[in-house]
């Protein structure tokens, strides 16, 4: 019954991320590989992941844990019979089958990924699935909601990563998941104004793609923007790696358009700037779904740049790497993008390098790395490197670049070339479908993020990797966690800083409790060394229990208020936030 | 409500003897001593100064040069903000207050160099053989401090009682191949020319004494420290008391260093930091009757490379041997796990100072005394030091055979209360040998042992004799004051049944709160420690407690009665000062005229044969009580318009004195002595 579009159920895996037809797999000659047509690296080689998997888990090849092939038994939908039968007369499609509804009950946080490999029954999954087509669509099932006291989860790319998409078990109503992918059309497009007004269920890379038809894009590019929805981007205040010319979502949007169980919210002009109290779209940015659903946006486009550059920087270490961040933020002169990986995602990076066609192309490839060890004398345990990405016309990107490695080259940076900095935003499309890749063989894996004040970067950093290993060592986990950060985004006063966080499980009883215990010390140290609570991913129902003390007391009171009153009935009942 | 206290602390008692006893069990697994003495006199000093040294650092860090150092530090944020604020608020250029800082640090940062070390390593060698007799070290205690040197910042925190210590502490980290450690001394070693440099260039940092409203120097001086801590060069050395114990107990922590260091951690600076107890015992103590002249008021011979030099007759003499013991790391963060809150430092820069929050103020006190506690534990205690206790309660003397039959009792007492006795050979040798290494201080003559009162030469006023005795038994306290923190707590317990039975516990708080300058009583731990003395008489079958009650057993007669003897000088010590508050002192009696007052006020007492207790006359016990008297605020200063310097402030009884002089009165609490 579902309607495909870009990202849609029968295209997807059902217990993993992405396309069913891209994989990861070890063949049979033991040599890595990625599976399918879509993505740069999709039907090559990969000849060093496999020594960098074993060496860096103490994983073995041999030691499988394939998904099992079946999902498990859904227990029987609760539906509410008077909402269904009004439901129909709307016209509005909408489905009970199993496999629609545990599609939508869940994101992408390791235990639920984990729990569907395992063929582990969810304790409350939705109980029917409705497509609403458009805005007044969207009126119409909300206002059934509230008359037969239904509740609501809006659904958009299913791409949370905080448990926003959990049912809550104690639940006891019908849940409806409302699933906003066919409302994937741009309304219109004003190049007087340079906006687009678009629906809000539409996934990234088709909102991009329909752009860039007319010449022009949003910039709004965060790693999930292959399956992640504009709507969920506003529920959750998302951030897109080339923030630093278009800003995150909230410099984004110009108007928002959503609908609540008190009616429909939005402003009555388009101005771009106002002094009418409260900016009412930040109650709705970051409201993951708990007061209604946006339908609509106006936002910011641009057009198409004339040019585009990546980069690589060489630093003889991390230290030298962050201070060159913060020089390059303090100009602000940062690129589109600018990112800093840890050696250890360097070399993570590295190990995806597909195999190497030409003869000559592993000369120089040798040569680089003679000349980057032996030469500068950088330490391939120690040395990191930031890869960047220019935009604009060409003679602005080529004096922005001279720009940038200038000033990397007063804290012994090297320009490292353009190959290295595409690899490392490569990395970050395929870190999930290496995720399954780990699970097939006893490694889980997941990431975090956080922002922080410039001056708290490394101590940050250090301090979350030293409690993490030190946590694993205390909960029994028998092998070296893989620990590794980057600085994803620059800002005036502070970063953003992404973590990946894996280890092979064999011998726990339980790894993903194991897992669950270190990401809360994880994130307790983090909130002790100055870091916030979420950059970007939210706090969904994972982090709830620090609300409190991030945004205080009153903080928590007002925003129970704003759901009070625009929710007495809980109607959008999937209990993120607070 | 004194009955409820009691029964609160009864019901108590169950939960928490099980608590006691694990919190002491590890204690008694006690690591072994290796004598590092042993190989010196086998093998050439020479080669061993001369060695090839190579410690491990933290997390492989390649050593700082000294200049490389100052210079982190002069160009640090932290002090850069104080320049400014120091700058703005006299006026000066930025620069020359910049100036000023280089100059201090200069004045203040260590010069470590190998070459010296390994002279010192050279000449110690030498003088350890001819002073000592072992100097024994828990070699485990060394490898655990390897380990820990390696994951984590470092702070050694010794005892100190002499000043062998700072020089013995890296001897024995560069015998075992450690990183040696720079070491916060006191100026007054400075005033050594020569001696003062060697120290600096081993490794020893100079601060002064008193720095109280000096913001730039203060700033200077936290950073130098915190920068050699967050970059882990080398272990950071500093003693907890402060200064040396003149009279062998633990001083009560001084918590300026320690703030500095802990600071880092809550900082996120680093991830944790790592306090290492090291309890050094001597069996003689170099300083042993310098000390007891200092206590009765003749001033401390100024630090003078001459003055050490004169000390070579002290190498001429048997100081028996040293036991080194490195206590178990204690990691800053699991401490303060739960206790501090340290999200709280998110709001405010880092690099500007700021007097530390009441939480952690009281964590990092409660943090000092329990480090002190634990060096307190590791104490080795010499078969000497309980006879001292026994010839101090008999001041007549005593026969050798009853010696020996009581040392064999209290040493079997002291066991069961997890003392850390040496106990080399069979109790009547190892009376014998205690009293032939101390015979200074104790003489037999026939079958009696008492005390040595220094010849005098000619003919002495009263005055002069019983200087001379006081002397003697001071420095024989010294010796009974290091088993004290052994049997503090059921002493105290002893002291309150014996005197207010009806009211143990409250008698028990009174003492415990009153004498909590003198010994190291955890802030807080009152009730723990009255279970504490409670299960020990009971673990020792000396009281039992039926029901609701605590009673003395007919077999716990002798140790109640010890322990009585034991605290008699104390309680009779805060007494005479309490007298003399009440009786003598003028209205306008500043803190500099208190103590030559006291002193004199007890000398009379003395020489009219009104009170017999020697001890009183020690400037420590005396700065003690009148210490506890302000805190229990039963003696206040009043501030004088007239003179601002605080030493010289009138100190004026007020009511409450009355009331603890009562106290202190109170029935048996006073002694026969004083009629």
């Amino acid at each position: 019954l579902a309607y495909c579009a870009t990202g849609c159920q029968e295209i997807m895996k059902w217990n993993g991320w992405g396309y069913s037809d891209s994989k990861f797999l070890f063949n049979k000659k033991g040599q890595a590989e990625f599976t399918g047509k879509r993505y740069r690296l999709s039907g090559m080689t990969l000849p060093s992941l496999q020594d960098w998997f074993e060496n860096t888990f103490g994983a073995s090849v041999k030691h499988k844990s394939p998904p099992v092939l079946n999902a498990s038994v859904v227990p029987p939908p609760r539906l509410n019979e008077a909402f269904v039968e009004n439901l129909k007369a709307t016209g509005i499609p909408f489905s009970n089958e199993a496999e629609d509804r545990v599609f939508r009950a869940h994101g992408h946080c390791l235990h639920e990924i984990f729990a569907l490999r395992e063929g582990k029954k969810f304790e409350r999954v939705p109980d029917m699935v409705v497509w609403p087509n458009c805005h007044n669509d969207v009126v119409k099932i909300v206002e059934l909601a509230c008359k037969h006291n239904v509740c609501l989860i809006p659904y958009g790319g299913g791409t949370s990563v905080t448990s926003a998409l959990e049912c809550p078990p104690e639940e006891t109503r019908c849940i409806v998941s409302l699933d906003t992918s066919q409302m994937n059309r741009i309304l219109w497009l004003d190049e007087n104004n340079l906006v687009a007004h678009v629906e809000a269920g539409i996934i990234g890379q088709d909102l991009e793609r329909l752009l860039n038809e007319s010449g022009y894009c949003t910039g709004h590019e965060p790693d999930s923007m292959e399956f992640s929805s504009l709507g969920g981007w506003v529920a959750t205040r998302a951030s897109g790696m080339k923030k630093n010319v278009y800003g995150n979502i909230e410099d984004l949007v110009i108007h928002i358009k959503a609908v609540t169980p008190r009616g429909v919210i939005e402003k009555s002009c388009q101005g771009p700037r106002t002094s009418t109290g409260p900016d009412i779209h930040h109650f709705i940015l970051g409201s993951e779904g708990t007061l209604g659903v946006v339908t609509e946006v106006t936002m910011k486009i641009r057009p198409i740049p004339e040019y585009q550059k990546y980069g690589s920087v060489v630093f003889p270490k991390f230290e030298a790497g962050v201070a060159c961040l913060r020089e390059v933020a303090k100009q602000r002169c940062a690129p589109a993008s600018i990112r800093l990986m840890d050696n250890k995602q360097f070399h993570f990076g590295h190990a995806l390098k597909p195999q190497v066609s030409s003869i000559f192309t592993h000369f120089v490839e040798g040569l680089k790395k003679f000349y980057i060890t032996k030469l500068k004398g950088f330490d391939p345990h120690q040395l990191v490197v930031a890869t960047l990405l220019f935009e604009g016309d060409r003679e602005r990107v080529l004096q922005h670049e001279k720009q940038v490695y200038d000033i990397a080259a007063t804290f012994g940076g090297l320009a490292a070339g353009e190959d290295n900095g595409q690899r490392g935003y490569l990395l970050t499309f395929v870190i999930a479908y290496l995720r399954d890749l780990g699970m097939d063989y006893c490694v889980v894996a997941e990431s975090f993020e956080t922002s922080v004040p410039w001056d708290r970067v490394l101590d940050l950093c250090q301090n979350v990797k030293e409690r993490i290993i030190r946590e694993c060592k205390e909960r029994g986990v028998q092998f070296q966690p893989l620990t590794s950060c980057r600085v994803t985004q620059t800002y005036d006063s502070g970063a953003c800083i992404y973590f990946y966080f894996a280890f092979n499980y064999r011998g726990l009883a339980d790894p993903v409790h194991t897992y669950e215990q270190v990401e809360h010390a994880a994130r307790e140290e983090i909130l002790a060394n100055g870091g916030s609570l979420s950059h970007h991913h939210g706090v969904g129902k994972l982090r709830k229990e620090w609300m409190k003390d991030s945004i205080s007391n009153v903080g928590v009171g007002m925003l129970k208020s704003v759901k009070e009153y625009v929710d007495p009935e809980n109607i959008f009942g999937n209990r993120n936030l607070l | 409500h004194p009955h409820q206290a009691t029964q609160m602390s009864n019901y108590c008692l169950n939960i928490l003897v099980f608590v006691t006893l694990q919190q002491r069990d590890p204690m008694l697994k006690r690591d072994c001593f290796e004598d590092i003495l042993e190989e010196r006199r086998n093998s050439s000093d020479l080669k061993y100064a001369l060695r090839c040294y190579a410690p491990v650092l933290y997390k492989g860090v390649t050593p700082c040069k000294a200049n490389m150092l100052k210079n982190i530090v002069l160009q640090s944020d932290q002090l850069h903000y104080v320049i400014n604020q120091v700058s703005q608020e006299s006026g000066e250029a930025p620069d020359i207050i910049q100036e000023e800082a280089s100059v201090i640090l200069e004045e203040m940062a260590h010069r470590l160099q190998i070459s010296t070390v390994r002279c010192f390593a050279f000449a110690l060698s030498k003088a350890f053989k001819t002073l000592f007799q072992h100097v024994c070290v828990n070699e485990e205690g060394i490898q655990r401090l390897q380990q820990a040197i390696q994951e984590h910042p470092v702070v050694l925190l010794p005892s100190h009682r002499s000043y062998m210590d700072f020089l013995l502490m890296s001897y024995i980290l560069y015998t075992y191949d450690l990183a040696l450690p720079v070491i916060a001394a006191g100026m007054d070693f400075m005033g050594m020319k020569f001696v003062g440099e060697m120290l600096r260039m081993s490794g020893a940092f100079f601060i002064r004494r008193s720095f109280g409203g000096d913001k730039l120097y203060w700033a200077v001086f936290s950073e130098y420290v915190k920068t050699m801590l967050r970059n882990g060069f080398a272990p950071i050395e500093f003693f907890l008391e402060g200064t040396r114990s003149r009279t062998c107990k633990s001083l009560t922590p001084k918590l300026g260093l320690l703030n500095i260091v802990i600071e880092p951690f809550f900082k996120g600076e680093v991830f944790d930091v790592n306090l290492v107890p090291v309890s050094i015992s001597y069996e003689r103590i170099l300083e042993e009757s310098l000390y007891a002249r200092e206590l009765l008021g003749v001033p401390k011979p100024k630090e003078s490379t001459s003055g050490l030099l004169k000390a070579r007759r002290i190498l001429s003499e048997d100081y028996g041997s040293i036991h080194v013991y490195f206590g178990q790391p204690v990691s800053v963060r699991s401490l303060a796990q739960g206790k501090v809150n340290r999200s709280t430092y998110n709001l405010f820069p880092r690099h500007i100072p700021r007097k530390p929050m009441e939480e952690t103020q009281s964590f990092v006190n409660d943090t000092a005394y329990r480090i002190v506690r634990l060096q307190e534990d590791n104490m080795v205690l010499k078969p000497w030091v309980l006879m001292a206790s026994l010839l101090l309660q008999n001041l007549e003397g005593l026969e050798l055979s009853v010696l020996t039959e009581q040392t064999v009792w209290l040493r079997g007492l002291a066991l069961s209360y997890a003392a850390f006795l040496d106990w080399p050979a069979p109790t009547a040798k190892v009376v014998s040998s205690s009293l032939a290494l101390h015979r200074g201080l104790a003489c037999v003559s026939g079958d009696r042992v008492s005390l040595v009162v220094g010849e005098p030469l000619g003919p002495v006023t009263p005055e002069e004799a019983l200087f001379n005795r006081a002397v003697s038994v001071l420095s024989c306290a010294s010796y009974r004051n290091q088993v004290l923190h052994v049997f503090l707590r059921p002493a105290m317990l002893a002291v309150a049944m014996l005197h207010l039975s009806d009211e143990v516990y409250n008698c028990f708080s009174f003492l415990w709160d009153m004498f909590s300058n003198d010994f190291i009583l955890c802030p807080g731990d009152t009730v723990q420690d009255f279970e504490e003395a409670c299960y020990l008489l009971v673990k020792t079958g000396a009281v039992q407690m039926p029901q609701q009650d605590i009673v003395m057993t007919d077999i716990g007669q002798p140790t109640l009665s010890f322990f009585n003897g034991l605290l008699e000088p104390f309680l009779q010590g805060y007494q005479v000062v309490c007298r003399y508050l009440c009786e003598e002192a003028s209205e306008g009696l500043t803190e500099k005229q208190y103590i030559p007052a006291v002193r004199s006020f007890a000398v009379k007492l003395i020489l009219a044969g009104n009170l017999r207790c020697y001890e009183v006359l020690s400037s420590d016990m005396q700065k003690n009580a009148l210490a506890a008297l302000l805190r229990m605020d039963a003696v206040r200063k009043v501030k004088n318009r007239m003179i601002s310097h605080i030493n010289q402030t009138p100190i004026s009884p007020s009511l409450s004195l009355v009331a603890v002089a009562e106290d202190l009165y109170r029935d048996g609490l006073t002694p026969s002595y004083i009629r």
